[in-house]
């Protein structure tokens, strides 16, 4: 089944799809679509949707319907990430599903409100202060908006932490065919719960890498939410073997499931000794790019990286493996290529291609760097 | 809980209290507790919701739900849980600090009168950092931050909130004996309730200042401030209406798919661009669109682009159309196959494309916009025949979209007649006008 559709009715559903029940957001280009869509749409599934007076209070809204059972979304662009910063810690802290909508835009601050770009790849990674791990997915097109924000929903609950979706102004704005049959559903997820008879400690974990149960606020337990360094019952804890504990725990929850997070879409070439690599929007030129550079007899692969955090380190070194030259496509001024560069051999050549004046980098740039053209 | 209810919420074994001697805070949170065993919360039915400074310090000793969060936010995640959950009970325990930083959720918090209760440890400066000035150190005070007195006037948080919809208002001070009975009636309330306790800062504000429990009452006198309940009304409680509102909603499908099942022919010779340039507010991107689903009815893909200033209805708006017989994945365009340009600012923002154009491009003008030089083949748009729709610009896109299709022959307009009844609400007049355009374009 075919229909036409934005990247921000695609986001939308995908959101119900997964059982969102409770959306806030402040007005902001390009992410506005995103709300309109949600106000109007979750009272007819039961859930609640809000504009906040401002975007700290918009995540804060969701963090705490989060912890009282709710499957919590939010949506904003440059300047409003920017506002999350200090809440998305909290997220990470506290152990919250939360899914992240940034509708990238032109920076720095208010930038370019109707430009699109890529330039908040790192700032999404290490945007809050103690540079705990976070999850961040990147859509290519519309049927992906749909698909990777069910998975987004499915990875914050699993993993109890804020999942953000690193899209642009260009994917969430411009409409396209969509083959909504071809896509797969995912199942929606149940948060792991405490069982009812137990003295619940809100902050348990077996293993370091294990993910707490939950009970929401209005339960069957008392439930403490701290977002500061705390033990297993919630209890602010400046015991260093506790908070060592804790911390390690915030970054082996990821860290130790990167297998199962982790996406790298490859198109490998027999005999290809260039290998380009993009996320996001750019993708798109590249597999035009890659088409027409396989048409005029070159040998090229190309990676997608669907993952940019954790990013998928495993498959780009297979996927680098053979390459002599690594060429990275992206609408900054080499955010993720320093990712590339750092796994790269010191006799690799790591190539960037980028484009900062708001409009997208053509598969004949990519082509000309590449010396295809 | 016994039969006779629960005797106190107070952890005894977290106890005593980490303030310091004199502090207010102590005595409040007692007052807290006495107003619980009052009402008799269930304690998983109701949240204490802290931020940062000393008072934040007070969760851990009550045997409830606790949300302890940052600086001056508490008031949002006290919403937050209320918003989620009717039936909770959150109680904001907040300083002075808390209300500066966080002042704006106060106050919209008020206007909404959702079901939130606010303690408001009023000590007239920031204790936990080192006795820095607040927005409520009175005028004069000496704080570490202002050493020859401050200069801000202080901020009324009980009259701002009360002025703005808060539902229950009460001023008073720490040594209130009766402060457990203004509790229990700022929870009793459905809506929104806050009380501003004024308090001593004992390492601090005291001694800075010489100030004293006299001290606290001669300072709202001379600010004219009354004590009391400064306000208690009945208004509809707001995380309750929206769920009413819901209500009416509930149901209803959520985002329905749309399908577009190939049901048309189209005679589409390869991939092809379209810009389609003209006035904002005209419905350029209605009839793009409308131009793409009746593409995608004809088993094609499209992809579409808007680009249009932030005022929306002012300037130009253009949009960037691709159909192929194969999925697009690049949605940007060299040099397009098609112009369409109905205004003058779609004239000048089209123009830098046009020096880019093919031989084989055609580009349709408006008849009123000055002749323009092209490669490829020129036509002209003249609705000045199209009756009542002529002077509509508003119709003007859809009709253009009509004759392209008309005169290139890609699509059925059948298709496109069919992508507009889609859109009930506009379909008769927007299929009256694609008749209405009917022979517009001709060879310019």
């Amino acid at each position: 089944m075919r229909e036409f559709m934005t990247g921000a009715e695609a986001i939308a559903r995908g959101a119900i799809h997964a059982g969102c029940d409770f959306f806030a957001g402040y007005p902001i280009t390009p992410a506005t679509p995103i709300l309109l869509h949600m106000v109007r749409e979750l009272p007819k599934v039961g859930g609640v949707a809000i504009q906040g007076e401002d975007e700290i209070a918009s995540i804060g809204f969701c963090i705490s319907a989060a912890m009282t059972g709710a499957r919590a979304m939010t949506a904003t662009s440059g300047p409003g990430i920017s506002l999350y910063s200090e809440n998305i810690g909290l997220a990470i802290m506290g152990e919250v599903p939360l899914v992240i909508v940034d509708c990238q835009r032109m920076g720095p601050a208010t930038g370019g409100a109707t430009t699109t770009a890529q330039g908040d790849i790192q700032f999404l990674r290490w945007g809050t202060s103690g540079g705990y791990p976070l999850i961040v997915l990147a859509p290519t097109c519309v049927q992906d908006c749909y698909s990777l924000t069910m998975q987004a929903f499915d990875l914050a609950e699993r993993f109890r932490v804020p999942v953000l979706l690193a899209t642009d102004k260009e994917t969430v704005l411009a409409s396209a065919t969509v083959d909504t049959a071809s896509l797969k559903k995912v199942p929606v997820r149940e948060r792991k719960p405490a069982p009812e008879d137990w003295d619940f400690m809100p902050y348990r974990v077996e293993a370091l890498e294990a993910i707490p149960t939950f009970s929401p606020f209005g339960g069957k337990h008392i439930l403490r939410f701290t977002t500061s360094s705390h033990d297993e019952y919630g209890y602010l804890s400046k015991d260093p073997i506790t908070v060592d504990r804790l911390n390690r725990h915030l970054a082996a929850k990821i860290d130790s499931h990167v297998d199962e997070i982790a996406r790298l879409d490859l198109d490998a070439q027999e005999g290809a000794d260039t290998l380009l690599i993009s996320y996001g929007i750019t993708a798109r030129a590249t597999k035009e790019a890659l088409l027409a550079w396989r048409e005029r007899g070159g040998k090229v692969s190309s990676a997608t990286v669907i993952s940019l955090w954790p990013v998928p380190e495993k498959a780009l070194l297979e996927a680098m493996a053979g390459m002599k030259r690594i060429l990275v496509a992206e609408l900054n001024l080499g955010q993720y290529r320093r990712e590339i560069e750092r796994l790269a051999r010191d006799d690799q050549e790591v190539v960037g291609i980028h484009r900062v004046d708001g409009d997208l980098i053509a598969p004949a740039q990519i082509l000309e760097r590449g010396g295809m053209r | 809980m016994s039969d006779q209810g629960l005797a106190t919420y107070l952890n005894e074994s977290m106890l005593p209290y980490p303030f310091c001697p004199g502090c207010g805070h102590g005595p409040i949170l007692d007052q807290l507790n006495k107003a619980l065993v009052e009402l008799q919360l269930d304690p998983r039915k109701m949240v204490i919701v802290t931020d940062i400074g000393c008072c934040g310090l007070s969760d851990r000793f009550f045997n409830t739900n606790a949300f302890h969060g940052l600086h001056g936010r508490s008031v949002t995640y006290a919403s937050g849980i209320k918003l989620a959950n009717p039936d909770m009970k959150p109680i904001v325990l907040i300083g002075d600090g808390g209300c500066g930083i966080g002042g704006h959720h106060l106050i919209n918090a008020a206007r909404r009168n959702i079901g939130v209760t606010v303690l408001v440890f009023n000590n007239l400066n920031y204790g936990m950092t080192g006795g820095e000035h607040s927005v409520t150190t009175p005028m004069g005070g000496v704080t570490s931050t202002t050493r020859q007195g401050n200069l801000e006037r202080p901020l009324d948080i009980a009259s701002t909130v009360a002025l703005n919809g808060a539902s229950f208002v009460a001023r008073t001070t720490s040594f209130d004996k009766q402060l457990s009975d203004l509790i229990v009636r700022a929870i009793r309330n459905e809506g929104f309730s806050l009380i501003d306790i004024w308090e001593l800062c004992t390492s601090y504000y005291v001694p800075f200042n010489r100030f004293s429990r006299k001290s606290l009452e001669t300072t709202m006198t001379e600010l004219n401030l009354a004590s009391g309940v400064l306000k208690d009304e009945t208004r509809p409680e707001y995380s309750r209406t929206l769920q009413e509102r819901a209500k009416e909603r509930s149901g209803e499908p959520a985002m329905p798919p749309v399908p577009l099942e190939p049901s048309f022919s189209h005679a589409l010779p390869r991939r092809m661009s379209f810009v389609f340039a003209g006035a904002a507010g005209t419905r350029v991107g209605t009839a793009a669109s409308a131009f793409c689903r009746a593409a995608v009815l004809s088993g094609l893909w499209a992809s579409m682009r808007q680009d249009y200033p932030v005022t929306v209805k002012k300037g130009h708006s253009v949009a960037v159309v691709i159909l192929s017989t194969e999925e697009i994945f690049f949605t940007g365009i060299e040099a397009p196959d098609v112009v369409v340009i109905l205004s003058p600012e779609g004239l000048k923002k089209a123009q830098t494309r046009l020096p880019s154009l093919g031989s084989e491009a055609v580009v349709y003008t408006h008849a009123t916009l000055a002749p323009i030089e092209v490669p490829g083949r020129k036509m002209e748009l003249d609705f000045s025949q199209a009756g009542k729709h002529a002077m509509r610009k508003e119709f003007w896109p859809i009709m253009a979209v009509g004759e392209v299709l008309r005169d290139l022959g890609i699509l059925e307009l059948d298709a496109l007649c069919e992508a507009l009844k889609m859109q009930p609400a506009y379909a008769e007049a927007n299929l009256a006008a694609v008749e209405a355009g009917r022979g517009a374009a001709r060879p310019g």
